[in-house]
């Protein structure tokens, strides 16, 4: 059979040029996704925490994908170093790209200097999902918080990221706070002195 | 008040809400590796996916009749063309087509390259047995049941697996006649 058989040629993603990212599905695709991968890990947990965990850690490898994406797409290369960066990096750049807009305002702590925190009045994933009483503090938002994480993580400022409902005045839906709070080895005070030594991988691109 | 015709796949997706596609790409790559790690076995992880697109299936259908007028289809032919024109478009924003007709109509192919869930995405030699997309067969199957036809989906070509194309093979197994009464508090 020369000639017949066809030779399979895996094809390989880097091969591929980047794609500029503007491309769409609609709003109700990823919300019917979205609530499968929230239903399935419901359907793995007995309690609230371990719940948010698995959502968080499902946030985590998008928002790992995420940084190198963006990095490699919009920024030439070039990876924030500085805390503040990162930080607004996060809050528009990111933002923008997954979920269409900046986000509604990036603050700094009050009480701790190494907390920071992103907050949204109606948080994409949070669009369609009311929460029983019964599982009290839920937040789905605990699948951005992952993304965030994921992002912070791999530019070098680990940090643990959680997800809250914050109630408003005169608003019905309580907004979500993204709360960020950097470990220790990331020195907050002065961001410009922490040495970032987790190397950039070097991309050959097309 | 004057009939609405059926709208066309491109008319829905241009006037529903949208967002990045790659947002919706990474989240269900970050499905998959969920259950690859928590099922282990890559057919118990193909189940799963036809599972949830099944589960998925079953409700989407109510917003595809809402925004699209489709009325009942004559025929498994008119399905299947509405499925790959209508349906692939105004979820996805891709476009598909229909062809290898059996000769009774029963048994087709759905046919399309363009395919948001791949992006970025390379079986590992650990996975061949994965049908990545396993979700978009279960979500079809599960649509077209609760318009009473009971169907078998099945990958013929994946362009993970280095085919030109992705095809699915839709099949009719058989028409499950309404029954009545209807029971509302099923």
């Amino acid at each position: 059979m020369i000639g017949v058989s066809k030779i399979k040629q895996h094809s390989n993603v880097l091969d591929k040029p980047l794609s500029k990212g503007k491309q769409e599905v609609s709003l109700s695709a990823f919300a019917f996704l979205f609530s499968e991968l929230v239903q399935y890990n419901q359907a793995k947990v007995d309690n609230i925490a371990e719940l948010e965990r698995r959502l968080e850690d499902a946030g985590y490898a998008v928002g790992a994908r995420v940084l190198e994406l963006l990095c490699h797409r919009d920024k030439g290369n070039r990876r924030e170093t500085r805390l503040l960066g990162i930080l607004s990096f996060v809050h528009s750049t990111v933002w923008k790209a997954l979920f269409g807009k900046v986000a509604d305002s990036l603050e700094k702590g009050t009480e701790h200097e190494d907390e920071y925190m992103i907050s949204e009045k109606e948080l994409l994933v949070n669009k369609f999902i009311s929460v029983p009483k019964d599982m009290g503090t839920f937040n789905c938002g605990a699948f951005v918080a992952g993304i965030v994480r994921g992002v912070l993580d791999g530019a070098g400022f680990p940090a643990v990221v959680t997800a809250h409902f914050v109630p408003m005045e005169g608003q019905q839906r309580p907004r979500t706070t993204i709360l960020i709070k950097f470990t220790e080895e990331v020195n907050t005070a002065s961001p410009a002195l922490y040495c970032n030594c987790v190397c950039l991988v070097m991309y050959i691109c097309q | 008040m004057a009939p609405v015709g059926p709208r066309s796949g491109d008319a829905i997706f241009a006037s529903v809400e949208r967002v990045n596609a790659e947002l919706f790409t990474l989240t269900y790559g970050a499905i998959v590796r969920q259950l690859l790690t928590d099922l282990e076995e890559v057919e118990e992880v193909n189940k799963q996916l036809d599972q949830m697109g099944y589960n998925i299936g079953i409700r989407l259908i109510d917003e595809f009749l809402a925004k699209s007028h489709v009325s009942r289809c004559v025929d498994f032919r008119e399905t299947a063309e509405v499925i790959a024109k209508v349906g692939f478009k105004m979820f996805l924003g891709v476009s598909a087509s229909v062809t290898n007709w059996d000769s009774d109509g029963t048994c087709c192919s759905i046919i399309f390259e363009d395919n948001p869930l791949v992006d970025f995405v390379e079986l590992p030699d650990t996975c061949q047995g994965l049908h990545y997309c396993n979700v978009l067969s279960g979500v079809i199957k599960g649509a077209l049941e609760m318009v009473s036809m009971k169907t078998e989906v099945t990958w013929v070509r994946d362009m993970l697996r280095g085919d030109d194309a992705f095809e699915l093979q839709l099949k009719l197994l058989k028409q499950v006649p309404e029954e009545y009464p209807y029971k509302d508090d099923e």
